[in-house]
C-alpha cells in the first residue's frame, strides 16, 4: 500500500489505481466505526472542518458533517443563502475569510468548475471538492466504486452502464475517473444531445465507450448508474419532454431485467422518480440507492482522515 | 542482533500465559481474547485454541485497530491506512483480555483501553504480552507476560510468528546493528 502524499482531493482524474484502493480499504474500516454503538472515534479531535456549500446541498454536506463529526472534528458550516456570498462576496474574500478562520480541512460545492482548485492555491487548509459544476464529485465516485466492489467484488472486467445527462454531470465523470482504473469497463449511454460531442464521436476515455440505444447498453451489464435529470434540461431544448426521457430512457423494471442476474442499480440523488428511474426500481430488491447514502459517509470520514494525516507544505 | 526467543519459548510462553488468564479470573465463560493488530490478533487467536484445548471452552475472540486512538497521528506526518476492528461479541460485564506481542511506551494500550469502552462497559481489562521491554511512559503494566527484556531506547524488538512471517521468533537489535 502506498503513502498517501495527497493534500488535496479536487478530482480523482490524475489518481492512481493505488490511492483509490488506499481510499478503499480505509473506508472500509471507516464503515465498523459507524456500526458501533458509540460511532465515534477520536482521530480528528482538535481539528476543524469548514464546510463551505456555495451551492444547495443536503445530502452531501450532511454526510460530510456526519463524517467529520464521526472522527470528532469541529464543524463549521457556511451556506450560500445567509451568509456575505448572498451580498455579494467574491470568491476571492470568501477564501481569504476562510484562512482567518484557520480551519484545517475545507469541503466545498460551488457551481464554477475549477472553483475549488481556486481556493486550494490560496489556502493553508486542505481542500476537498465537494462538487464544482459539471466539473468533479470525486467522493461520489468512490462511494460507487466502495458501494459497486462490497456487491461484485473485484470490478476488473465488470461492465457498468451509466445512463442519462452525460454532458452535465459532474457524477458521470468522477464515476468514470474512479472506476476506470479499477478495471471496469464503461458503457455511456444516455440523449446524444446530453453527451459531450467528442464522446459522442467516438472520441473516448481508455475503457468508456458510447451506446445510445439504452436497451442495448443493459444487456448482460453488471450495474447501471442512473444519472439526475435537471428539470430545465427540456425548457433550454436538449430533450423533447420529461415523458419521452422517461420513456426511452428511463431505468424501468423491464430494462433492469436485461442486465446479469441480481445485477444493482446505484443512482446519486436525490431523485425524480417516474423520470430518470422508475419507484418500483428505486425501491427494488435491486437497488443500492440507501446503501450509497452510508457507504458515503465512511468514503468521507477516510478523505477527511487522510488529508488530516497529511502536513502542511 | 541476539534472539531472545525460538520458536519452543513462543510456544511454551503461549501456553503458560494460557493457563494463568484462566488461573487470574477463574470465570472461563465471562472471559474475551481481544487481539491488537497487527501479530497481537494472531496472539490471541492462539491462546483462545490454548484455552479451548485445556478448558473445553470457547472463548470470544476479536481484533482490535487502533489507528483511530493514536495520540500522534498530527505528528507522525502520515495517515497509516486504518484496518477494519473486528468485535463479533459484547464487552459489557466481560473479562476482556487485551493481547499484544510487546509492551514499551504504553501509549498503544492506552488508545486500545479508549477504543475497548467505546464498545461497551467491560467488568475487567487485562493485559497479555508476549514481550516487556520496559521504558513506560504511562502508568500501564502487563498482567501476563511471556518474556520480561531489559532493553535501551534505541534497540528495536521483533516478533516474527508464522502465520504472517513464516516463523516464530524474537529478536533483539541494537541500535548501532542497523537492519
Amino acid at each position: 500500500m502506498t503513502t498517501w502524499t495527497r493534500r488535496h482531493v479536487l478530482s480523482t482524474e490524475d489518481w492512481s489505481r493505488a490511492e483509490i484502493e488506499t481510499v478503499l480499504e480505509n473506508a472500509h474500516a471507516m464503515a465498523e466505526v459507524l456500526s458501533r454503538p458509540v460511532r465515534r472515534a477520536p482521530a480528528l479531535h482538535g481539528r476543524t472542518v469548514i464546510l463551505f456549500f456555495a451551492e444547495v446541498s443536503t445530502r452531501t454536506r450532511v454526510s460530510f458533517e456526519l463524517a467529520a463529526k464521526a472522527l470528532s472534528a469541529d464543524v463549521v458550516n457556511i451556506t450560500a443563502t445567509g451568509s456575505s456570498v448572498e451580498k455579494g462576496e467574491t470568491l476571492l474574500d470568501t477564501v481569504r475569510t476562510l484562512q482567518a478562520l484557520g480551519g484545517d480541512v475545507v469541503v466545498m460545492r460551488h457551481s464554477a468548475a475549477g472553483a475549488p482548485y481556486f481556493v486550494a492555491e490560496r489556502t493553508d487548509a486542505a481542500v476537498i471538492n465537494a462538487g464544482d459544476g459539471a466539473h468533479a464529485h470525486p467522493s461520489q465516485g468512490l462511494l460507487d466504486a466502495y458501494t459497486l466492489r462490497a456487491k461484485l467484488g473485484d470490478l476488473e472486467g465488470k461492465r457498468i452502464v451509466i445512463v442519462g445527462d452525460v454532458l452535465h454531470s459532474r457524477v458521470a465523470r468522477s464515476d468514470i475517473h474512479t472506476l476506470a482504473p479499477l478495471g471496469a469497463e464503461i458503457t455511456l449511454s444516455g440523449p446524444p444531445t446530453l453527451m459531450p460531442a467528442a464522446w459522442r464521436c467516438g472520441s473516448l476515455p481508455e475503457r468508456v465507450r458510447y451506446e445510445p440505444d439504452v436497451d442495448r447498453a443493459l444487456d448482460g451489464a453488471d450495474a447501471v448508474i442512473a444519472l439526475r435529470l435537471q428539470r430545465e434540461r427540456a425548457e433550454a431544448g436538449l430533450l423533447p419532454s420529461l415523458r419521452e426521457y422517461a420513456r426511452v430512457w428511463g431505468i424501468t423494471e423491464a430494462r433492469v431485467a436485461r442486465m446479469r442476474p441480481e445485477a444493482p442499480v446505484l443512482h446519486p440523488g436525490p431523485m425524480n422518480e417516474g423520470i430518470e428511474i422508475d419507484a418500483a426500481v428505486a425501491h427494488g430488491p435491486r437497488s443500492l440507492i440507501e446503501r450509497q447514502v452510508t457507504n458515503g459517509v465512511a468514503i468521507r470520514m477516510a478523505l477527511l482522515y487522510l488529508l488530516a494525516g497529511t502536513p502542511a507544505s | 542482533m541476539a534472539v531472545l526467543f525460538g520458536a519452543d519459548d513462543v510456544r511454551r510462553a503461549i501456553s503458560r500465559i494460557a493457563h494463568e488468564i484462566v488461573e487470574r479470573d477463574r470465570d472461563v465463560p465471562a472471559l474475551a481474547l481481544v487481539g491488537i493488530r497487527a501479530r497481537g490478533d494472531l496472539l490471541a487467536a492462539r491462546l483462545a485454541a490454548e484455552i479451548a484445548r485445556n478448558e473445553g471452552a470457547t472463548v470470544p475472540l476479536g481484533a482490535l485497530d487502533i489507528t483511530l486512538y493514536r495520540d500522534d497521528l498530527t505528528r507522525i506526518g502520515y495517515a497509516p491506512t486504518v484496518h477494519r476492528t473486528e468485535l463479533p461479541f459484547s464487552v459489557d460485564d466481560r473479562v476482556v483480555v487485551l493481547v499484544d506481542d510487546v509492551l514499551y511506551t504504553g501509549r498503544t494500550i492506552r488508545a486500545a483501553m479508549d477504543a475497548l469502552v467505546d464498545y461497551g462497559r467491560p467488568r475487567a481489562i487485562r493485559l497479555a504480552v508476549l514481550v516487556d521491554r520496559g521504558h513506560r511512559d504511562l502508568p500501564i503494566r502487563a498482567d501476563f507476560v511471556g518474556k520480561n527484556v531489559p532493553t535501551q531506547v534505541t534497540d528495536d524488538v521483533r516478533v516474527h510468528l508464522a502465520e504472517a512471517d513464516g516463523r516464530d521468533e524474537i529478536e533483539l537489535v541494537r541500535a548501532e546493528e542497523g537492519v
